[in-house]
This record gives C-alpha cells, sequence and structure tokens, in this order.
C-alpha cells in the first residue's frame, strides 16, 4: 500500500517545521493526534509562528478543511452502517485516506473492518512521522529549507491517482478554470475556499443540465 | 514563541474541534440523503476537482520567469522542475512514497545548493 506511507516523510515534514518556528514537540505531537489533518496543521503552525488570535485559527481552519464537507458527502452511503467505527471512520478522514478508501479496487467502501484498518495505520504513520520530523528538527545541523514542498508533491500525487481513476477531463477542466479565475480575481486568503466552492456550482449545475437533457431524450 | 502550554492546548483543541466539524457535518446533515444522484455526481467528480485545485493554491507562487528571464529562485524554475519530476516519476512508477521523497530531496537540493 504505497499511498499510506506517504504520510510518514509528510508526517517527518510536519515535525521539522513545527520544530523550526518554536512549537514544543509534546504539542507537536498532540496535533497529530487530535487535529490529524495534513494541510491543517501545517496552516495551523504558520498561524501559531504569527500569534493568531483564536478566532482567526477557527475560521482559517474551517476554510480549509471545508473540502471535507465533500469528502464526507461522497462516503455517506459508504460509512452507512459501520456503526461504532463510524465516528473513528470520520474523524479519520483525511485528504489520504479518502483518497485510498476511494481509489482502493477491493469494496472498501462497504468493508468497515478494512477501512478502519487504513484509517488507523494511515495515522499512525502521520503521528510515527511527526514523532521522527521532532527529533530530526531539534538537530539544528539539519538544513530543512524547502521541506514545505513535500505538500504541493503530495497534492500532486494525489491529482495524478485521481486522474488514472476517473478517466475524464471534465472535472479537471472545471478545476483549472475556477483555480485560475480565483487566483486573479480574489485576495490570497479566500482563493481556497473560493475556487472550491465555484467548482461545486459548476458541478452542480451541470448536474441540472444532465437531468433536463436527459428528461428531454426520453420524452416522445 | 514562548506561548503558555494551555494557551498553546487551547489552541489545538480549536483547531481539533475546526477540522472535525468540517468532516462530520455532512453524516448529520445528509445522513438521509445517501442515495441522491446529485450527491453520487458530487462524490464523483469533486474531489478530483479539489485535488487540483490544491495543486494550483500550492504552486500559487511559482513564476518560472520573471522580468523577461529565467527566475532561478525557490518560486522560480526549481519548483516547476520539482513538481515535474513528481508527476512524471507518478505516472512512471506509480509509487507515492518515491514521487514525492524525490520531488521533495531535488527541491531542497537545488534552492540550498544553487
Amino acid at each position: 500500500m504505497p499511498v499510506m506511507f506517504g504520510y510518514l516523510p509528510l508526517g517527518a515534514a510536519f515535525g521539522i517545521l513545527a520544530m523550526d518556528v518554536g512549537v514544543p514537540w509534546w504539542a507537536a505531537i498532540t496535533m497529530s493526534l487530535v487535529i490529524y489533518a495534513g494541510a491543517g496543521q501545517f496552516l495551523a503552525v504558520a498561524l501559531l509562528a504569527n500569534q493568531a488570535g483564536l478566532m482567526e485559527v477557527a475560521v482559517a481552519t474551517l476554510m480549509l478543511n471545508s473540502r471535507h464537507l465533500f469528502y464526507g458527502l461522497s462516503l455517506l452511503g459508504a460509512f452507512s452502517g459501520a456503526g461504532w467505527r463510524k465516528p473513528y471512520l470520520i474523524f479519520a478522514l483525511t485528504d489520504e485516506t479518502y483518497s485510498l478508501l476511494t481509489s482502493h479496487r477491493g469494496p472498501v467502501g462497504q468493508n468497515h473492518a478494512l477501512a478502519i484498518k487504513l484509517s488507523a495505520l494511515n495515522q499512525l504513520w502521520w503521528v510515527l512521522g511527526t514523532l521522527a520530523g521532532v527529533m530530526i528538527g531539534s538537530q539544528l545541523a539539519f538544513d530543512t529549507t524547502g521541506i514545505e514542498f513535500v505538500l504541493t508533491a503530495l497534492f500532486i500525487v494525489l491529482t495524478i491517482e485521481q486522474a488514472r481513476r476517473l478517466r475524464q477531463w471534465m472535472p479537471f477542466i472545471v478545476a483549472m478554470v475556477t483555480a485560475l479565475a480565483a487566483l486573479a480575481l480574489l485576495p490570497d486568503r479566500h482563493m481556497l475556499l473560493g475556487a472550491i466552492a465555484t467548482a461545486s456550482m459548476i458541478l452542480l449545475i451541470q448536474y441540472r443540465l444532465d437531468i433536463s437533457k436527459r428528461q428531454q431524450a426520453e420524452a416522445p | 514563541m514562548t506561548e503558555h502550554p494551555l494557551l498553546l492546548l487551547g489552541f489545538i483543541a480549536v483547531c481539533a474541534l475546526a477540522t472535525f466539524a468540517t468532516r462530520v457535518l455532512p453524516f448529520i446533515a445528509f445522513s438521509r440523503q445517501a442515495e441522491h444522484p446529485l450527491v453520487l455526481h458530487l462524490g464523483r467528480y469533486l474531489p478530483p476537482a479539489v485535488m487540483l485545485i490544491l495543486v494550483i493554491y500550492a504552486m500559487r507562487d511559482c513564476s518560472p520567469l520573471a522580468q523577461g528571464a529565467v527566475n532561478l529562485d525557490a518560486n522560480g524554475l526549481p519548483m516547476l522542475l520539482a513538481a515535474l519530476i513528481v508527476a512524471i516519476l507518478q505516472l512512471w512508477r506509480h509509487n507515492a512514497l518515491l514521487s514525492i521523497l524525490a520531488g521533495t530531496v531535488s527541491y531542497m537540493a537545488m534552492i540550498q545548493l544553487f
């Protein structure tokens, strides 16, 4: 399961970055245990370094993680009937776990025992990675400039995996147009949510058009 | 950073709650509409779109050209090359760890050594 190991270096990168801005080691580990969000934790560390207020942190985290709303939406069916496992499955629904659960070839959607195993292993790698990163980060000899690229690399890999699974251009064209438009038109801190919200609207409209087309085709 | 431990824990709690809120909300709000075709449509097409948006977001500062010349700063050619290394390796070997590690290490090497 190669995707799973992605969390080890990413967790390490987070640990290194956290030590870099002066977050204590126990706080970095606690974050990986109770927040458990890749991009979210990188953002949290950046906000901590900038002495941001709690309100600001809450809003920024909600915005950045609002994409998780749609992950849950697409797993409503798969997670129904998961029983006692459901709360943890929902808690552990990160970008990578989502991509793993949805791109797995087997019937992982209905196999809740396997789903929870994958989710828990993912978090284990994430926490172990953080621990390793904290240890590396406390050795000042290591120059960590550029480590933040690990996040970009992760997103590129996830995009390619999504494309290989779906084999359609449509969502990527929608994403390209909305992201570039948001980049040009919106201030930096609203770009991400603006692009995701617009892409959702376009997919919604496209769904409506699809339906009316199908109804016309069925009419005598 | 000289943050008080209790303040730090409060900060972490806020992040944890905000993150969990975004994950649990659909299960509370839409638990009865799991099979609705619109939910299935969004579930199919939105995640790939969001991934590409995240890539563009992460690379928003990338500008390979600056003032008509090749930009050799961290956000210039190194970022573009490292991104290409990740993409090509992933398409070729399908090994996420390899792609991420090779891309990040080459990015760090390029901006630290040149």
